[in-house]
């Protein structure tokens, strides 16, 4: 019974707390309107959703998005300063390949927005089988270090929380 | 008290202006279009990030009113940001192949930009559950 209410838990709390975040007030009105919607639209987009991706471990999550987020910060700090105190000479941008462990799709998509946002690399691409993942790195003397810190920050964290 | 926190938030107002200066001058600065796409994508994310820490604490100590707005604005940068860096960087993959000396995927199959879309490919990819296409 439950489960045909809210076919999708996550995403009703996701609208839940994107419709108090959208009306910026904590009122009851509000709130009764946020659990209609994410009752609702969970329930009409269900077909949409056929393989919905499993939270093996959803406490690991808030782990890892502290992690990204401090993550964030720092590469803020070192791609200024490789933007402000480096010549473009001593510059050493590389193309570098990510062999995937990964398998669901959503985890792969969180991979490389979690690549792109942190320490001088970008996600460009994508294999065509989907086992690898090419990378631009902004300034990589050493560039197995960055795919074995790829692989041991994120990508173990990740298959932790999808697989 | 006030002056503390209004000294915080200036300081906040500062930093993310210098974040943002940094990374406009990074896409003038580096070379090529891949290097182009890192000054933004990053340098810029503290730059909107301290602007929206500095207003949320505005209205909370200052104007004694909670607003969220802010988280809401930095959950759809961080969804928007890597989606145009990927999206560029295929753009630049696309047209300057010849130029640009990517690594090998480690397989028989190309870089899914690369591959002929006219031929049948079979997806590799499933989700974790059943196969979508049978």
């Amino acid at each position: 019974m439950l489960r045909k209410l809210f076919p999708h838990p996550y995403l009703t709390l996701l609208l839940i707390i994107t419709w108090m975040l959208l009306v910026n007030q904590i009122k009851l009105g509000s709130l009764v309107l946020a659990i209609i919607l994410g009752t609702i639209i969970p329930i009409i987009t269900g077909p949409y959703w056929p393989d919905r991706p499993v939270l093996r471990n959803p406490m690991a999550m808030i782990g890892y998005i502290l992690v990204v987020l401090y993550d964030i910060v720092k590469s803020n700090f070192i791609v200024a300063g490789i933007v402000l105190f480096r010549r473009n000479s001593t510059l050493q941008s590389k193309w570098i390949t990510v062999p995937l462990d990964l398998r669901s799709p959503e985890a792969i998509t969180v991979l490389a927005g979690t690549i792109t946002m942190t320490p001088g690399t970008v996600t460009a691409d994508m294999s065509g089988d989907g086992r690898a993942l090419l990378i631009h790195c902004l300034h990589a003397p050493d560039p197995d270090a960055v795919r074995d810190e790829i692989k041991s920050r994120y990508e173990a964290r990740l298959k932790r929380i999808f697989e | 008290m006030d002056l503390a926190f209004e000294i915080i938030i200036s300081g906040l107002l500062i930093a993310a202006g210098v974040f943002g200066i940094v990374g406009s001058f990074g896409l003038l600065k580096l070379p090529d279009t891949m290097t182009r796409l890192h000054a933004p994508t990053k340098a810029t994310t503290l730059g909107v990030g301290g602007v929206l820490i500095a207003s949320m604490l505005h209205f909370w100590v200052l104007e004694n009113t909670l607003s969220w707005h802010e988280l809401l604005i930095t959950m759809f940068l961080l969804l928007t940001a890597p989606i145009t860096a990927n999206l560029i960087a295929k753009a630049h993959l696309h047209s300057f192949r010849a130029d640009e000396k990517t690594s090998p995927t480690g397989s028989d199959r190309d870089w899914a930009t690369f591959e002929d879309a006219a031929v049948e490919q079979q997806p590799m990819i499933t989700g974790s559950g059943k196969n979508q296409n049978t």
